[in-house]
């Protein structure tokens, strides 16, 4: 399958001389769920933010095997960044206000969307008025709406208590495996990583680089019982390692 | 039934003891109006003006040095008739320069907030026009506008009133959530879109603080006009009315004048204060309601 997207030789260089990202090659296939762990301060996130073009590479290129018609990209912030002045059905209609749609005219779709991240019965709440994951459900609802075939998400449960985060989840990776996205996930949770993702690519700082590249060879659905399995072990001592010495040679699967 | 059953919270806010709880957090409220909070002032008010009384009464303090409370009572319920129509006209200055400095203060805030450059040049100029002591200028405004006294108190007023909303509001405009701007830009939002949906509603807090300054600055604004002024004749302001009085002598009428115009600073600010916690009351810090 040609891949969907392509990083080559990306680099990001910052004016105060900062070198956020060096050389970075990845390559992302239709439906994969990626993602990009790493200490912070090594770029995980400015190599989400260059795919989602809110910024140019300062050298190499970024391609697309999606026409940029068929390409619909929805970006998950780490804070929900939900509007605390509208309402939770307000929030989700934004993307699609912004194209110029009536409240009116995309109420199913909004509904859908509430529906798929269980927040029916939500609609009229402010941000503030919800809990930490109802907020990032309704951030996820926001990037749904739109129908989106990439998703692009920036340590979207970074600030959630471990429960929730589980919840959320076993959540994503039922709506992925309904919806065929393509996924790129930023974390810096190795154990989050592993148990959504097909590949999980190890980062390192000073400079911003891929220090390794691993398959998850474990079948979908994954169950609650892979959380604890020596399968799932194997590959989270694997990551450990890879971000402790990060001298070591790039693995390709 | 356990005998500590009535200490429990309603298990949901659906259930039927949901009704019961309103009502009594209806009723908390209700005292709380009348706890300490609201008494506290009041009883220091009250003891103040006892003792200011009581003080007067003592010495025998002449009224045109200073004028005991139930005195310039008695000298407000009488001048009624000539001090509240010179107080709506200082009421009309006010609320036409704060209105004059809402609109141009939001403009201009606006503008600045179109580029950097913009603010950059201009900002130091809308501080160069807040620190200018408009009792100088007043006189020369007031030639300026020979034919026009009001159009000349209001301009000076709108001075004074105009950089409190200009300073928030900018500060405001350039606070919206970096988050959100990189999700609009995201989405294709135009300069307008992101303007009207993201960076005015998050201006809202700050503009509206801005008014709440704004709004006791014209009052002030339109009486140190007036004392500039000077006008006579049957426009004449409360400002002039305290001068007037000020000149006869007529203390306690000069002291029933102050007390409308701090009355009417004091009705200008809870109005806006109310405004301001009606139009944030959903998702605003400053107008949520806590318990703790």
């Amino acid at each position: 399958m040609p891949p969907i997207l392509t990083l080559h030789q990306v680099s990001k260089v910052y004016g105060n001389g900062t070198v956020a990202l060096q050389d970075i090659d990845l390559t992302v296939s239709p439906g994969e769920f990626v993602s990009l762990v790493g200490p912070s301060g090594c770029g995980k996130s400015t190599v989400l933010r260059l795919v989602a073009g809110l910024g140019q590479p300062s050298s190499g290129q970024i391609a697309w095997g999606l026409s940029p018609g068929e390409r619909n990209l929805a970006f998950v912030f780490q804070d929900a960044a939900l509007m605390p002045w509208a309402t939770v059905v307000d929030n989700v209609h934004l993307p699609l206000k912004l194209k110029g749609k009536s409240l009116r005219s995309c109420r199913a779709d909004i509904q859908e969307a509430l529906n798929l991240v269980s927040l029916g019965g939500a609609e009229r709440s402010y941000p503030r008025q919800l809990s930490g994951g109802m907020r990032m459900r309704a951030s996820i609802a926001r990037a749904l709406v739109t129908r989106p075939n990439v998703l692009l998400m920036d340590e979207p449960f970074g600030a959630l208590d471990e429960m929730t985060r589980a919840r959320l989840n076993s959540d994503v990776l039922h709506l992925w495996e309904q919806k065929h996205w393509t996924v790129l996930f930023v974390t810096h949770n190795i154990y989050e990583a592993v148990y959504l993702s097909n590949r999980v690519v190890v980062m390192a700082a000073h400079p911003g680089r891929i220090v390794a590249d691993l398959a998850i060879d474990a079948p979908y659905p994954r169950s609650e019982e892979f959380r604890t399995s020596a399968q799932f072990n194997h590959y989270c001592r694997e990551i450990l390692r890879y971000l402790s010495s990060p001298e070591r040679t790039v693995t390709v699967p | 039934m356990e005998p500590n059953s009535s200490l429990s919270p309603p298990s949901s806010p659906a259930s039927p003891g949901a009704t019961v709880w309103g009502a009594a957090s209806q009723i908390s409220r209700f005292n709380r109006l009348w706890s300490l909070e609201v008494m506290a002032p009041i009883a220091v008010g009250l003891g103040a003006l006892v003792l200011w009384e009581v003080g007067v009464q003592l010495f025998q303090v002449p009224p045109y040095l200073l004028p005991g409370p139930l005195l310039v009572l008695q000298t407000l319920v009488q001048e009624w008739p000539q001090l509240f129509p010179s107080l709506m006209v200082t009421l009309q200055i006010t609320v036409a320069a704060f209105v004059a400095a809402t609109v141009s203060g939001l403009l201009i805030a606006i503008l600045f907030t179109q580029s950097k450059w913009i603010e950059r040049s201009f900002f130091p100029y809308a501080v160069i026009l807040q620190t200018m002591p408009v009792v100088a200028i007043a006189p020369l405004i007031i030639i300026w506008f020979k034919s026009n006294t009001f159009a000349a108190l209001v301009v000076c007023a709108w001075i004074v009133a105009l950089f409190p909303i200009i300073s928030n509001t900018t500060l405001g405009l350039n606070s919206a959530d970096h988050s959100l701007q990189n999700l609009f830009q995201l989405y294709g939002a135009n300069r307008w879109q992101t303007l009207w949906h993201l960076r005015l509603p998050s201006a809202m807090p700050y503009f509206l603080g801005g008014l709440r300054i704004s709004g006791g600055l014209s009052l002030i604004g339109a009486v140190v006009a007036e004392f500039v002024a000077g006008t006579g004749g049957a426009r004449s302001g409360i400002a002039y009315q305290i001068l007037m009085s000020s000149y006869n002598l007529q203390i306690p009428r000069m002291f029933a004048a102050l007390i409308m115009t701090t009355g009417l600073g004091v009705i200008i600010f809870v109005l806006l204060t109310l405004l301001s916690d009606r139009l944030l009351r959903h998702w605003h810090e400053s107008a949520l309601q806590r318990e703790n």
